[in-house]
């Protein structure tokens, strides 16, 4: 089945449960002056708002993907976080920011939250995972339904991007 | 009232009836079904065809894909006609592929598809196909399944009899099917006879990377080129060409080109022309074409203009062409698999005509010949015959063959399919087709090593076979089974435009080559953006560059301020994700040409002229997630002398 059939269906589910309740007024548009400041004010309250309880936290969960078990060394292997930040920069942060969360989740601090087998079958099977994945399922209606898209990483560039959010 | 009511609600419950108990019937008599027609062209849901079949668009200028034996429509590749589905000839990319010589042509005729081959076998790495109208051939990945490079073949009119190609992809051919002034010069068209030349160009093609180059052309006597087939096997090295109107007349073709009761197959030793060739031979003629080639890792086009062409004079090398005299305008040309027969298919005639190569070797060794026509020899009809097939048809097109020693061919007055045997030419099967049935094809059926199974007619006329849909339906095709003796009609599926002929291949030799996605590493675009922080807008005057990235569900940047009427603005946007089957789409109100359609990892720029002021919104327009209604974003423009500084944003980042 394809990602964009599952995301229907978790839209309709989103408009029913929600009922698009949470959108923010958009009734605005008259000066432009004006509105520059009125949606400074409706930014910061989305902010607020989205500061929420943080979800399942399990680390014993591996995840589902080709990932069984990750070693990580004692210290950060440096050179290795620098080429996971290269591929960080171009393949995920269009959605991750490591500063706040954005379209998807922050990735600072992960490996309190998650195992580091989990973190890159994340990233090496989305799909698979927000299909069946307890963690990754309730991420995907936390944020919106937007899908953790496929990047085609190697192994390898999935070790190097876990290499450099410990240094986060 | 209440009867009628009555009588439906009795109509209703007794068509339930019947739909139920179909299914039932389905259900419990399986076994019955394993012989069924449906069965032989069902392929379960998630299921995958064995064979692609790509079929000519005919008037959409384009190619289209088909799946064997469900009779599926996977994709229409845009080769010679804009496409607006995914921006191609409108995306500034893109709009080089259509240059010509006549400046940007936005439409052809797209008629014969051919697969490049290895050693006479299909090796599926490229299809080649003609645009007639405004002469060229295109070259389309097997990969990625877009069009990679079009040629313009000048002195050319009607480039009807190509695009087929040699048995090792050595040369893809082109030939006339009308004649013109060799070099254009404006004269009386009654002095067509004798002053009119009929081109045919080979067209070299790079073993590596398929790039095309005009290596010299024929010029021939006036004639009209209809159709035509490269030698096979012991014939490898001769190309054969079907002609009609050898009457040189230049009004009312229907009457007056069919006075003849025999006109030709020109026989052309390629090989020995090429030596010819590569010897120095040939006078370079100037002349102006373009050549455009579409480069995957820039996902750029680019035009450029030949200024000349080499062209060869048939009487400077004796021995390199023959004429073969064939009743009675034929068109198909076509050469069995083992390269000893020529089939030529008078469309005036009710028999074929089988000529024999090696009757032909024969002849030319002991100088038999039968008159010449413009220094050209012609053989003896009946020293070159090897036999023909008495059919009892009418209006005979094009044959194929399935590797079994049997031909199929294709009679279009009489509608219908005759099997017969290479050999004994006698008459096997034949089945009706409906209707007026053009061009036949087998997979590798008109190569050395034909995959057979499955049969697929191509009918002009569609009428009472679907649903009406006003005075014109789609064309139709129709698949038959040849794997026993009797062919059986299995399917009718429409095909999209005129459907001229189509080359069909075992989905094993393309599928697991087929493309997943561009590499955004390997995105060498001028104006790719390979991380959203580097997005950006910039003011070249009035010109004003947006670089922009895609992903789900957003576009970087969304917001943008400080464009102004009578700019003239880019959207250079790159898609990032790297997943098979995530294209984006971008459409901008106001755009005077189309949207973009970004395969992942590819940059496309689309050209859009703000005209109003006001904030104007932007989207993407393939469903892509649960937010993909939200994938949208905004661009203020600012009256003309407006000071507002240019800027961008996502999110206030």
């Amino acid at each position: 089945m394809r990602l964009q059939n599952v995301l229907m269906i978790m839209l309709i589910t989103l408009f029913v449960s929600c009922g698009g309740g949470e959108k923010k007024d958009t009734s605005n548009n008259k000066k432009p002056a004006k509105k520059a400041a009125v949606k400074k004010t409706v930014t910061k309250t989305v902010a607020t708002k989205k500061v929420k309880e943080e979800g399942i936290v399990d680390l014993n969960n591996k995840g589902i993907g080709p990932i069984k078990s990750v070693e990580l060394t004692e210290t950060i292997d440096k050179a290795m976080a620098d080429k996971g930040a290269k591929v960080f920069k171009s393949k995920c942060s269009a959605c991750h920011r490591t500063n706040r969360k954005f379209i998807g989740p922050n990735p600072t601090g992960i490996l309190k939250r998650r195992s580091p087998e989990w973190v890159m079958n994340m990233i090496l099977n989305p799909d698979e995972m927000v299909k069946n994945d307890p963690i990754a399922k309730e991420l995907l209606m936390k944020f919106n339904g937007s899908p953790m898209a496929n990047q085609n990483l190697s192994k390898e560039e999935a070790r190097q991007v876990l290499e450099f959010f410990r240094t986060l | 009232m209440r009867t009628s009511f009555k009588f439906l609600i009795l109509i209703l419950s007794t068509s339930f009836l019947f739909v139920s108990c179909g299914n039932k019937g389905n259900n419990s008599n399986k076994s019955a079904l394993n012989s069924s027609k449906a069965e032989k062209v069902y392929v379960a849901p998630g299921e995958h065809d064995s064979h692609y079949a790509f079929i000519s668009g005919g008037y959409s200028g384009n190619l289209t894909v088909y799946g064997l034996p469900s009779g599926r429509m996977f994709k229409e590749i845009p080769v010679f006609s804009q496409f607006p589905t995914t921006g191609y000839g409108y995306s500034e990319e893109t709009k080089p592929m259509l240059n010509t010589s006549f400046g940007q042509i936005p439409w052809d005729d797209s008629h014969h598809p051919d697969i490049s081959q290895t050693n006479g076998v299909l090796d599926g790495r490229w299809i080649f196909i003609n645009g007639n109208n405004t002469p060229r051939i295109a070259r389309i990945s097997l990969t990625t399944f877009e069009t990679e490079e079009i040629i313009e073949v000048p002195n050319s009119a009607g480039n009807h009899s190509s695009s087929f190609i040699t048995e090792n992809t050595e040369y893809v051919v082109a030939g006339t099917r009308f004649s013109v002034p060799v070099p254009q010069v404006d004269v009386p068209i009654n002095e067509y006879k004798g002053n009119f030349k009929g081109a045919l160009s080979f067209i070299k093609v790079d073993k590596e990377t398929g790039r095309m180059g005009i290596k010299f052309q024929i010029l021939m006597p006036g004639f009209n080129y209809d159709l035509s087939h490269p030698g096979r096997d012991k014939s490898h090295g001769w190309f054969f060409f079907t002609t009609y109107n050898t009457e040189e007349a230049s009004t009312l073709l229907e009457v007056n080109a069919s006075q003849n009761d025999k006109d030709f197959i020109a026989a052309i030793n390629w090989k020995k022309i090429e030596e010819y060739v590569d010897n120095g031979g040939g006078t370079k003629m100037p002349t102006n074409y373009a050549h455009n080639v579409y480069d995957e890792h820039t996902h750029t086009a680019t035009s450029t203009m030949v200024k000349e062409v080499l062209t060869v004079n048939p009487a400077d090398i004796p021995g390199a062409i023959y004429f073969l005299p064939t009743p009675k305008s034929p068109h198909g040309c076509d050469v069995d698999p083992t390269g000893e027969y020529i089939i030529g298919n008078g469309k005036l005639s009710a028999d074929l005509t089988i000529h024999s190569f090696s009757k032909m070797l024969e002849a030319i060794e002991n100088k038999k010949f039968d008159g010449e026509a413009y220094g050209i020899p012609i053989l003896n009809y009946e020293d070159v015959l090897a036999g023909s097939v008495k059919s009892g048809g009418l209006g005979p097109l094009h044959t194929e063959f399935d590797g079994l020693g049997n031909a199929y061919t294709t009679f279009f007055i009489s509608s219908e399919v005759v099997k017969w045997k290479i050999g004994t030419w006698e008459v096997i099967d034949r089945k009706p087709t409906y209707y007026s049935v053009g061009h036949l094809t087998i997979p590798g059926g008109n190569s050395r090593k034909p995959f057979g199974k499955y049969m697929f007619a191509m009918n002009k006329i569609t009428k009472d076979r679907y649903l009406p849909t006003g005075p014109e339906l789609e064309h139709s095709a129709q698949l038959y089974d040849i794997s026993g003796d009797k062919m059986e009609l299995l399917l009718d599926f429409p095909t999209h435009g005129e459907p001229h002929y189509a080359a069909a291949i075992p989905a094993d030799i393309i599928k697991n080559n087929s493309k997943k996605f561009y590499r955004l590493d390997e995105n060498k675009h001028p104006y790719a953006i390979t991380s959203p922080a580097d997005a950006k807008v910039v003011r070249e005057g009035k010109d004003v560059h947006i670089y922009m990235s895609m992903i789900r569900s957003h576009f970087t940047p969304d917001n943008i301020e400080g464009v102004k009427v009578g700019d003239k603005v880019y959207f250079h946007i790159t898609n990032h994700e790297q997943d098979f089957d995530v294209p984006h789409g971008f459409a901008m109100i106001g755009a005077n040409n189309s949207e973009l359609l970004i395969m992942p990892g590819q940059t496309k720029t689309l050209t859009w002229y703000p005209k109003k002021v006001g904030v104007w919104p932007f989207y993407c327009t393939d469903f892509c997630s649960a937010l993909h209604q939200e994938m949208q974003g905004y661009i203020r423009v600012s009256p003309k002398n407006s000071d507002i500084k240019l800027s961008w944003s996502l999110d206030g980042e």
